[in-house]
């Protein structure tokens, strides 16, 4: 019990604190809360090892008498299988690894490709909803509503077949100016081949560049001009006239293009762009954008009329105020979802299997059908996947941290 | 009489169907341009369209395969099956429409009129009676639930129990004479597709809750495990796990145990939008003012209770809105079933094309399959952003 204390306040506190020692010490372990914390997850953690165990038995028992493979040997055994096109040189007598970095390369370059292109067209699409002019704004709702309600697979199956598809055969190929041929195969563009003066011209290339940002900075301060265009055009001129000066200091031409030579059954040469792999990046282009524009929309819907009000005030064109004003302040609430949209359509570039895009998850399909090693194959697969979306979202972490800082 | 210059109207190039114009579409010398190069866009295509779909397209392809688009291999002489369940919908949907107001009516009234339209098509006889039948069941519905708002919880319920019902008649029994077997390896074309959608997000739904719990979970190796699932889940496209599925779910069973395709995708399906259920309920429980659970706790609710009774109804209401969009885009990435060999609508799409009369024939099969993923999605979005308004979230 307790003791009286000098003063009734200390004395009640005293026997409060008693009490719940008293209390402690008769309640029972397992109703404590720290020791259910630590029961409950030990029963957790044994009921997922107990489940993953179990599949884990399942899984192996019947991988062996399937006479599946486990391992990843079969990644150096000769896979036997053309793929269509890749950006390193591949024959069936390669390896499966070297196959499924084809098919990875393949889809590297049609995200990168596509997250370019998809922005591009998001931004003006999600301008032009917002246009004050009503039949433009009409005609991107509609192009909204049309792609977002109706799913991916069915437009690249789509552009596939009711674009590419239908361009003429090979023997009556359309041309277009500039050595640029159109067919059923594909498009053929001439290809530049860099010769050996390309080196001493990057150079040129590189100095033409860093000096017009350079110019494009400071020229208001060196020239003392308060005009927005003269900077610009003196960044212009720089960056042409510097790589232009170049091209003729260096002698032979740095760059020449290897034109595609018609013959009898194909072409030969040239850069190939295959209908399947078109038919993919516009069909993701063409998607994406649709969801970009509602990104950018609600972006710059984001915006207090003040802000432009206050820009108008001051005299800003409309490009201006745009550039300046909007832009910068749009980009904070943008750049989260546009993150979310570039890893769904790198995600999404796996549907290019159904139109025969030799991607990674296209090829890996065939590597898990002739080996017999489905698992690990797929496993490889899902791993990449996650591997580039991690990276994906880290660099628009770091991009959206210095968006954000630009705030203060 | 002379001219009152006070009441003056405007000028007449500022109002009317001209001032509209210049106003809208020619206010500045580039919105002319613009004005001029949609109008040149808008007819360039319409008029193309128009032609193409009058003059060289074949139709045919569609209304002869229509049944199969529908509900793809399942027997024909067990079709009523299916329309029983529509019939079992179109009478809850009147129920409903009864029952509430506002975007509920206005669906039922759009599919109301679309009934009565499919009557007067040249349909055949007994598919037009199924339409009249549908119809009455709606109309019935909607008399039956004028004005009885108190019946709102009850008509809920029952549209679960009709789910399962109609789940019990499609599946049928083995060996009953009325009712065979029809098992899911039968489902397909739009049938499949809404099954694969339907009992998927219903599967899908509790895993989710469970997860975003147990991310937020104080206890270490709950939240690290559903951290894990979720992410690992969404970095990872689709189309892979629906693969995964259809090879390894069979493995990782005891080996007498056999699973339909059908099941295999929906296994995906369901782990992969519980992952993004979770997400979006993670959201809605962020959403709580601490001040809630402060109160619940001051009140004696213990933990589970104020979870139960105050934190997840009031999440769960806010991402209702959320949850709809989730569920449209399921709706439209039941799709990708087509690339590991189910027959949805997609898939009968390509099926159809095989048959040697309809080669080359991909315009028309897969405009037309575009077009009935756009009405039920463009509905569904509709329907979702008016609930937003009526539900009042994401207004403060």
């Amino acid at each position: 019990m307790a003791q009286p204390g000098p003063t009734g306040l200390r004395s009640s506190s005293y026997i409060a604190e008693s009490q719940t020692m008293e209390q402690r010490a008769t309640i029972p372990f397992w109703r404590d809360v720290r020791v259910i914390a630590i029961l409950s997850q030990i029963a957790f953690v044994l009921i997922v090892a107990a489940l993953a165990g179990f599949l884990y038995a399942n899984l192996s028992t019947a991988m062996r008498q399937r006479g599946l493979a486990a391992g990843f040997g079969y990644l150096r055994l000769e896979s036997g299988f053309e793929i269509g096109e890749g950006l390193i040189p591949y024959r069936p007598s390669d390896t499966y690894g070297r196959a499924f970095l084809v098919g990875l390369l393949n889809t590297l370059l049609v995200s990168g490709v596509g997250i370019v292109l998809a922005t591009i067209l998001g931004v003006i699409v999600g301008v032009a909803r917002l246009s004050t002019n009503w039949l433009v704004n009409r005609l991107a709702a509609v192009y909204i509503e049309i792609i977002r309600n109706t799913p991916l697979l069915v437009q690249l199956i789509f552009i596939y077949f009711g674009v590419f598809y239908q361009l003429p055969p090979i023997a009556q190929t359309l041309e277009f100016p500039g050595f640029i041929y159109a067919n059923q195969r594909g498009v053929f563009v001439p290809r530049p081949i860099a010769s050996p003066t390309f080196l001493p011209w990057l150079a040129f290339l590189a100095a033409g560049i860093v000096i017009a940002i350079v110019l494009w900075k400071f020229s208001p301060r060196l020239f003392k001009s308060s005009s927005m265009l003269a900077p610009v055009l003196v960044a212009v001129a720089a960056a042409l006239l510097i790589p232009a000066l170049g091209w003729m200091l260096v002698g032979a031409p740095p760059l020449t293009a290897e034109i595609p030579i018609r013959e009898r059954f194909n072409f030969q040469g040239g850069l190939v762009l295959s209908s399947e792999f078109n038919a993919v990046l516009a069909g993701l282009v063409l998607y994406t954008a649709g969801f970009i524009a509602e990104v950018v929309r609600g972006g710059i819907q984001a915006i207090q009329r003040g802000q432009i009000e206050a820009a108008n005030a001051l005299g800003l064109s409309s490009a201006q105020i745009l550039r300046l004003v909007i832009f910068p302040q749009a980009m904070r609430v943008i750049v989260p979802p546009l993150t979310s949209q570039y890893l769904n359509l790198a995600k999404n570039s796996s549907l290019a299997v159904a139109i025969g895009f030799p991607d990674l998850f296209s090829v890996n399909q065939t590597i898990a059908n002739q080996t017999g090693a489905p698992v690990p194959a797929i496993a490889m697969v899902m791993a990449t996947y996650l591997l580039m979306s991690l990276f994906t979202s880290l660099v628009m972490n770091i991009y959206n941290r210095s968006v954000q800082i630009l705030e203060k | 009489m002379t001219i009152d210059t006070d009441t003056l109207g405007p000028p007449p190039l500022s109002v009317g169907v001209l001032g509209w114009l210049r106003k809208n579409l020619f206010s500045t010398w580039y919105n002319a341009l613009l004005t001029l190069a949609s109008l040149w866009l808008i007819y360039t295509v319409s008029s193309q369209m128009l032609v193409w779909a009058v003059t060289s397209a074949r139709w045919g392809v569609i209304t002869t395969n229509l049944r199969l688009f529908m509900i793809g291999p399942f027997p024909p002489d067990q079709a009523w099956r299916v329309w029983v369940c529509v019939v079992m919908a179109s009478l809850l949907l009147g129920l409903s429409a009864g029952v509430w107001r506002g975007t509920v009516r206005n669906l039922a009234a759009g599919l109301a009129a679309t009934y009565a339209v499919m009557t007067l098509l040249p349909f055949e006889a007994d598919t037009r009676i199924w339409h009249i039948v549908n119809l009455v069941a709606m109309v019935g519905g909607f008399a039956l639930g004028l004005g009885r708002s108190k019946w709102g919880r009850w008509v809920l319920v029952a549209w679960l129990v009709a789910f399962i019902l109609a789940m019990i008649v499609l599946q049928g029994f083995r060996g009953n004479p009325w009712l065979p077997e029809a098992g899911s390896n039968l489902w397909g074309g739009l049938l499949l597709t809404f099954m694969l959608s339907l009992v998927s997000i219903i599967a899908s739904f509790p895993i989710g809750v469970l997860l975003a719990l147990g991310r937020r979970s104080r206890l270490r190796t709950v939240s690290i495990f559903s951290t894990l699932y979720i992410e690992v889940i969404r970095g990872v496209p689709l189309v892979t796990i629906l693969y995964m599925m259809q090879i390894m779910l069979p493995l990782f069973l005891p080996g007498e145990v056999r699973i339909p395709n059908v099941i295999r995708a929906i296994v995906g399906m369901t782990l992969f939008t519980a992952a993004y259920v979770a997400e979006n309920v993670r959201g809605g429980l962020q959403a709580i003012p601490p001040g809630q659970i402060e109160a619940a706790q001051a009140v004696g609710l213990n933990n589970a209770l104020t979870m139960l009774l105050i934190v997840l109804p009031q999440a769960l209401r806010m991402v209702i809105p959320t949850n709809v969009g989730l569920f449209i885009s399921l709706f439209k990435d039941t799709t990708l079933v087509m690339i590991v060999g189910l027959l949805d609508v997609l898939g009968v799409g390509r099926s159809v094309l095989a048959q040697p009369d309809w080669l080359g024939r991909q315009t028309e099969v897969y405009l037309f399959v575009a077009a009935i993923f756009f009405v039920f999605s463009y509905t569904m979005s509709y329907a979702s952003y008016r609930l937003e308004t009526t539900l009042g979230v994401g207004k403060r």
